[in-house]
């Protein structure tokens, strides 16, 4: 019960990704996220393994609940950037998409059921759906900022799948993913940085002006 | 032959304009004013009752069958409605789909009649109305769906009763969203703040409002009521939803039943003093949204 209901949080962010058109909004609905993700620990390891899931969970709350928002908001108040979203799909069809990718991905995860003991197919699914989502938003948003985030969604999802599925990833295997992530928006961000010097928006569907 | 449904109907014909009363008076008392009478429908009532109607030379007769039609529609819905946990009056398998199009009925006859005018901006409204219904009423079928698949009924009457406390801990994330989903069609559906103003005539964002200015006189009467009545039977569901108690005894079930009605319009009050009405350009997005809650409860449902 618990659980499910992380789960219907978490593809409720998803879908309030898709239809919400404020940057800031958006970042603070991707650190929800993040923050609801790291409640996950928890729910999914056995007891004996408790200190790792605190140290897990307070990791995840750390960097993607805090540190990445922290950046993102930087990265939009120094790149002046309009506030608003810029989506080459609008958002009532974003939502349309979404139902799609919804059953979609139920779909997917009913067909995977059996790789595992005891996963449930909403977990499975809700992962799968996060993962579509992060893509849609990657291809769907024109401004830099909105890829930076399209990809935290994708690697959350990613998250979301690897305790739910596998469950017993080595520690030093997620620390090595966080770390990665961690490294990708930082250098994302100084990359947005650069953009908006050179460019003065950062709108990626012009960034063919760049070849010389 | 149960006399209770008889009389939840008799008391849904005499309540529902009071509802709007009810909501009415909490948007002047949280703005701070007195607030009209809640009684203040039934008076605009009786007193469009006792003024003669005037006709444009362009209307035809499907203009003048419109508010008929529409009254007779959303009673045809009430004698499907379940109130409380008690049944309704005519109960058989499938007739959620017939409720769903009663309501579809009143509001083809509303287009109808606004269309038969020849005024554009009446147009413009039936125009607004059927795109949005058109995403309204897919969210609130895939909800009555995950319903009827949760409580293995395909009938108004049987679903909503099964719906327990047991019903809600094992299904209550699925129960919540369709709860939310319904929650916005009843506002758009109704014609209340989030998706249009009841109270002003804004051509820029009017819906329902644009639709039913060239009636008058009894004619209005019959919409009003009609408009009351409708928004009562979609509330009886929402609440029949949300109260899963059931005490067994007719005159508690239907104080249960009363008490959520009030709360809910106390409810929708505070809504429509809360926000503003959307841009109208928003508000595909806002059922859009509600369509993907009542998707997720299904998925939920049927997984």
């Amino acid at each position: 019960m618990g659980l499910d209901a992380l789960f219907v949080l978490l593809v409720l962010t998803g879908l309030v990704l898709l239809g919400s058109s404020l940057l800031r909004s958006s970042i603070r609905v991707v650190a929800l996220q993040g923050a609801a993700l790291s409640f996950l620990p928890f729910l999914v390891m056995e007891s004996s393994w408790a200190g790792r899931a605190v140290f897990l969970a307070a990791l995840t709350m750390g960097l993607k609940g805090i540190v990445f928002p922290m950046l993102l908001n930087r990265s939009v108040r120094e790149a002046n950037v309009r506030r608003e979203m810029e989506p080459l799909v609008g958002y009532s069809l974003s939502l349309a998409v979404g139902i799609a990718l919804l059953i979609l991905a139920f779909w997917l995860a009913s067909r995977l059921h059996g790789i595992g003991v005891g996963i449930s197919t909403l977990s499975l699914a809700s992962a799968f759906f996060m993962m579509f989502i992060g893509l849609f938003l990657i291809i769907a948003r024109r401004k830099a900022l909105t890829q930076v985030l399209g990809f935290l969604v994708l690697e959350n999802g990613i998250y979301a799948f690897g305790l739910t599925a596998v469950g017993h990833i080595h520690w030093l295997v997620e620390l090595g993913v966080l770390l990665d992530v961690f490294v990708a928006v930082f250098i994302m961000g100084i990359a947005i940085d650069h953009i908006s010097r050179e460019f003065d928006h950062i709108n990626v569907d012009q960034l063919d002006q760049l070849k010389g | 032959m149960n006399a209770i449904p008889w009389i939840h109907m008799a008391a849904a014909l005499v309540l529902a304009p009071i509802l709007l009363g009810v909501i009415n008076r909490t948007k002047a008392r949280v703005a701070g004013r007195d607030g009209a009478p809640l009684l203040q429908l039934y008076f605009d009532l009786w007193k469009l009752l006792h003024k003669g109607a005037v006709y444009s030379h362009t209307t035809t007769w499907v203009f003048r069958a419109g508010p008929l039609i529409g009254l007779a529609a959303v009673l045809g819905a009430l004698l499907l409605t379940p109130f409380g946990k008690s049944g309704a009056i005519l109960a058989f398998d499938g007739d959620l789909i017939l409720f769903a199009y009663w309501l579809g009925l009143m509001r083809f006859v509303t287009v109808l009649a606004a269309l038969d005018t020849g005024s554009s901006f009446e147009g413009m409204g039936a125009s607004r109305e059927v795109f949005f219904s058109a995403l309204a009423e897919p969210a609130f079928l895939l909800g009555l769906l995950g319903l009827a698949r949760v409580t293995g009924a395909i009938s108004l009457s049987t679903i909503l009763p099964a719906v327990t406390a047991a019903t809600w801990l094992s299904t209550g994330p699925a129960l919540a969203l369709i709860a939310a989903a319904w929650l916005v069609i009843l506002l758009a559906e109704n014609a209340r703040i989030p998706v249009d103003d009841p109270n002003t005539h804004l051509e820029l964002t009017m819906i329902h409002e644009v639709m039913v200015l060239d009636h008058g006189g009894p004619d209005l009467s019959l919409i009003l009521y009609g408009a009351a009545l409708k928004l009562w039977v979609m509330g009886a569901l929402l609440v029949s939803l949300l109260t899963p108690v059931r005490y067994g005894v007719a005159w508690q079930d239907a104080l249960v039943f009363l008490g959520g009605m009030l709360i809910l319009a106390v409810g929708i009050g505070l809504i429509e003093s809360a926000m503003a009405r959307l841009r109208l350009t928003r508000v595909p997005q806002l059922l859009m949204g509600a369509l993907a809650l009542a998707a997720l409860a299904l998925m939920l449902i049927m997984k």
